[in-house]
């Protein structure tokens, strides 16, 4: 029989992380060492990510992306103490492949499973990369837009999105405009990049309803205004990346006000952009917080951050038994109980 | 002009409290942003310096309490106005009673629901936005993210954050505050209309992602 109680210091957690475009898998201690941080990204032929086409990639790349991560943390098998995956939101295709490659892993080991929250996972890795300790949180992804903090044990969407997340914003444009996506330059680096080489700002809707933002006539009007190409490429990059980042950081500045947090954490996939960390470091300054901003490996959609959250829920004894371990395409962030956040 | 306090940085403005003319006021100055690009800027704070002032205005004439205007500077993207005394119903909400709680909510509801029927959305309902004045009257503030109009989706936008705000900040009442704000507002926009409003905000929190409400 297993024993009841938690050795909180002993042990390792692999996490399984298959929401959206790629499949990763990381390897962490109980302590928070990340030993392993392995991804591949499938790479859609054209067009945006066909969830069947990418469950295909994640199936094809599973036991390939499993092996190199045991191979680069030195973790054996039978060294693991509990198998985390990413168990909602995102693609359906997608979840249940990893939700599967999680159940067989953990069945064969017989250890016990532990469903993650992705959303969660992604201010959790910020957390722990960062030293950020209460944060507000900017996610901005490719399909989460949010504004978060932590209060009564769970974290609350104080804003987000009311249509299109930013990160899709930004890759529909840039497919809009032939930009191609290369697996190791994703579509928003293309727009930060020609984005860089722009300086007339264009006006286009600016659209913020309280502590939401509403993103979906905004890229209407940007995609209609490349179309009359009027305007350079390089300027409607720089317009669209000043005006959206504008209003999410108008939007975690009114919750960075409205909670007087000491701490601003940016993370997601779309952190990464330069630009929008020097907005959120501008408005945290002002407000007296410190800006933390999650390091790139770990902005993306990456299985450390799952394996982290694992070690987390662990911890506090919240492990999903397999029966329970289906996948929730529509899990909100609030819905989550984090009983290790103090 | 005497010397002034700050009383509330808020993200997008700060007030300042002060006499003038041997009146007791808030002097709102929207100061600039540095993340942003400044011709945006100037835009921002133009336009809302001068919506703002319009909208305190069009809400009185709705039969909503606000405060009174007394000067514009739109070059200094500045509005002096009254100085409403009281407790935010952010804080009342907390203390009351579940009748009295219940009872707030529905005059909240009843003062949106006067907006809407003249038009007026006021674009960012919190309970930090009214104010219990000591004559119990309920007065609304800050109406910078206001607009005129009478489209279906901004008053269910309207509502919706209304919503989401007590979700994120009392979200032990949520539920029932919420369902008294329906009531009221309900009562003053008649039913039929007020259901198609309702009916909107359904729509839109599907539109979120991850609602779970679309799961079949």
């Amino acid at each position: 029989m297993r024993k009841s109680r938690i050795d909180t210091n002993q042990g390792h957690c692999l996490g399984i992380e298959s929401t959206a475009d790629d499949f990763s898998v990381g390897i962490s201690t109980f302590q928070g060492g990340i030993l392993a941080n392995v991804r591949d990204t499938y790479v859609p032929q054209e067009g945006g990510i066909h969830p069947r086409e990418a469950a295909r990639h994640h199936a094809d790349a599973a036991g390939r992306v499993l092996e190199e991560s045991f191979a680069e943390s030195k973790v054996k098998p039978k060294d693991l103490t509990t198998i985390a995956f990413s168990q909602g939101p995102g693609l359906g295709p997608c979840l249940r492949t990893g939700a599967t490659v999680a159940r067989v892993l953990a069945s064969y080991l017989n250890v016990p499973l532990v469903g993650v929250n992705h959303c969660v996972a992604h201010i959790e890795i910020g957390k722990l990369t960062t030293g950020a300790e209460d944060p507000i949180t900017l996610y901005v992804s490719g399909g989460n837009t949010i504004v978060a903090a932590l209060d009564a044990g769970r974290y609350r969407v104080f804003g987000e999105t009311l249509d299109v997340a930013l990160g899709n914003c930004l890759d529909v444009f840039a497919r809009e405009a032939g930009l191609r996506q290369k697996p190791d330059l994703p579509l928003g680096a293309a727009i930060e990049k020609l984005a860089a080489k722009g300086d007339r700002l264009i006006p286009l809707p600016y659209c913020v309803k309280g502590m939401d933002i509403s993103l979906s006539g905004l890229l209407t009007a940007t995609v209609n205004l490349l179309k009359q190409s009027k305007y350079r490429l390089e300027d409607l990059c720089f317009s669209l990346q000043e005006i959206t980042f504008s209003m999410v950081t108008e939007v975690t500045e009114r919750a960075l006000a409205h909670t007087e947090k000491k701490e601003v954490l940016l993370t997601g996939g779309v952190a990464a952009n330069k630009r929008l960390q020097s907005m959120i470091r501008t408005i945290a300054e002002e407000h007296d917080a410190r800006f933390c901003v999650v390091p790139g490996e770990f902005a993306v959609d990456n299985g450390a951050m799952i394996a982290w959250t694992g070690v987390l829920a662990y911890k506090c004894n919240v492990t999903t038994p397999v029966e329970k371990s289906f996948v929730k395409l529509r899990w909100r962030l609030e819905k989550v109980e984090v009983p290790w956040a103090r | 002009m005497k010397s002034s306090s700050l009383i509330k940085k808020g993200a997008e403005a700060s007030l300042y409290l002060t006499q003038w003319q041997e009146r007791k006021v808030v002097i709102k100055k929207r100061l600039p942003k540095k993340y942003r690009p400044r011709r945006l800027d100037e835009q921002i704070r133009t336009y809302r310096t001068i919506h703002e002032p319009q909208l305190i205005h069009a809400a009185k004439q709705a039969g909503v309490p606000t405060p009174l205007i007394y000067l514009v500077n739109v070059k200094e993207a500045t509005i002096i106005m009254e100085f409403i005394e009281g407790k935010q119903v952010k804080e009342l909400l907390n203390t009351q009673s579940e009748e009295d709680r219940r009872r707030t909510c529905t005059r909240i509801g009843e003062s949106i629901g006067r907006l809407h029927k003249s038009g007026l959305v006021h674009g960012d309902l919190t309970t930090s936005n009214m104010i219990l004045d000591p004559e119990e009257r309920i007065v609304f503030v800050d109406f910078g993210l206001g607009e005129k109009t009478n489209e279906l989706e901004a008053k269910a936008v309207d509502l919706h954050l209304m919503k989401r705000a007590l979700q994120s900040t009392h979200y032990r009442v949520a539920q029932e505050c919420f369902d008294a704000v329906k009531d009221g507002y309900s009562s003053v926009l008649g039913s039929e209309e007020a259901k198609e409003v309702l009916g909107k905000i359904e729509e839109i929190e599907r539109r979120g992602r991850y609602v779970a409400e679309r799961q079949t």
